[in-house]
């Protein structure tokens, strides 16, 4: 200020031809207003301007914080989703192969069991059969030896005219079945 | 008179102001003050508005300049000097929008006359001074006295030590003054050439274009020195800011 009051003395002596930004008669107005703008500027900034950008980006960092927060929590509970997900898979998995087992096992003992049984019928028929075989055939064979029996008294009555006891005829038939086997 | 590249820095009265002999009238000079700082608040309170979580275009260039200032502030001075971003800030945006302001042709800039920038730096240099005193008393003077210099070379050392914080305000008001002036100038000088040169004829014309290149290049780096200039302008701030805060060395 004391410079200003000195330049402010010499004011009068300044003339139009003077280099303007060493013409000291217009210090005083320029200091002036330079407060006047200047103060007013400062008293903006700092009391609206820069706590109003300031808390915009406190409030970003905030929220950037808590979003990351966030996403590291959502990614150790999908983590967690995961293993249990891969174990209740594994368990699952042992579980289907234990059931295909114990049904493959039940399923030969059923089959095993079956054929058994089929085979033990079969061979029930077979037997059964081969018996009626054997009876019809001894039958067979029996009634064989009458009918020659009878054939041959019949071609020895029509031969010879005469009747023949049966007891012989019999024997000649036997004879002979002995003489051809 | 056009073409006197000294014109653009007359200032002229706009309402005569006279109090008890001094000179208060609200010149020109006064007026692009007024609208160095409309512009900035506006700017600032506008873009500013919605306080969005993702900001448009424009707020993220408020926050831009807020988080420039705060992390020069920050390394020049340590987090102590935060107490003093408001002021930093301010200085910053006030120097950059009052040189930017001066681009626009017809338009009057602040910065370029000295007593301007010099009260800029009285402010700096007072606040480190008042500041310095306040929080550390006659402590403050170590600031004078480094340490481990030998007692034979002492007063030299804090002479010249006294000698370079005087000169700081004058540095930092003339260095600021002095390229904005130098800057309008040479642009004011070689676009005249290009008129002066024009209004020859046919050769003038041709002999005009190198001239006028130089003027494209010239507002081209005018635009880089307002920004650095007001960036200069505010380092140096958080540096002596930094002595009144931690004054030994």
């Amino acid at each position: 200020m004391l410079v200003t009051a000195a330049y402010a003395a010499g004011a009068e002596h300044a003339t139009e031809n003077s280099f303007p930004p060493f013409d000291s008669s217009t210090f005083s107005s320029q200091i002036l207003w330079l407060a006047i703008t200047f103060g007013l500027f400062y008293l903006f900034m700092s009391r609206v301007v820069l706590p109003r950008i300031g808390s915009i980006l406190e409030t970003r960092r905030d929220r950037i914080a808590q979003d990351l927060n966030e996403a590291n929590r959502l990614k150790l509970e999908s983590d967690q989703a995961f293993a249990a997900y891969e174990q209740e898979l594994a368990e699952a998995r042992s579980n289907a192969h234990e059931i295909a087992q114990t049904a493959r096992d039940e399923a030969k003992a059923d089959a095993d069991a079956e054929r058994a049984k089929v085979e033990a019928e079969v061979a029930g028929r077979l037997e059964k059969a081969e018996a009626e075989i054997a009876a019809v055939k001894s039958k067979a064979l029996a009634e064989v030896d009458a009918i020659a029996v009878d054939t041959t008294s019949a071609i020895v009555e029509q031969l010879i005219g005469g009747t023949v006891t049966k007891a012989r005829v019999t024997a000649a038939v036997k004879a002979a079945a002995e003489g051809r086997e | 008179m056009a073409n006197d590249p000294i014109h653009q820095f007359q200032i002229s009265k706009l309402i005569p102001i006279d109090v008890g002999g001094l000179d208060l009238s609200f010149t020109n000079s006064s007026l692009f003050m007024v609208a160095t700082v409309a512009v900035a608040s506006a700017f600032l309170f506008l873009t500013t508005s919605n306080r969005g979580m993702v900001p448009s275009r424009m707020q993220s260039i408020s926050e831009m300049g807020y988080e420039f200032v705060a992390s020069m502030l920050r390394d020049g001075a340590g987090s102590a000097g935060m107490r003093f971003f408001p002021m930093v800030f301010s200085l910053f945006m006030f120097v950059l929008v009052a040189n930017l302001l001066g681009m626009f042709p017809y338009f009057f800039t602040i910065t370029s006359h000295i007593i301007v920038t010099f009260m800029l730096s009285l402010l700096v240099i007072g606040t480190v001074v008042v500041y310095g005193f306040w929080k550390h008393g006659l402590g403050f003077l170590k600031l004078f006295v480094p340490s481990g210099i030998p007692m034979v070379l002492m007063p030299l050392v804090v002479l010249i030590e006294v000698i370079s914080f005087l000169s700081r305000p004058i540095s930092l008001s003339v260095r600021l003054f002095a390229n904005m002036l130098a800057g309008h100038i040479t642009l004011k000088v070689f676009a005249g050439f290009v008129t002066s040169l024009g209004a020859m004829g046919a050769l003038g014309i041709g002999g005009a274009i190198l001239p006028l290149f130089m003027a494209v290049a010239l507002t081209g780096l005018e635009f880089l020195v307002a920004f650095l200039q007001a960036y200069v302008f505010a380092v140096l701030t958080c540096m002596y800011l930094n002595d009144a805060l931690h004054p030994g060395h």
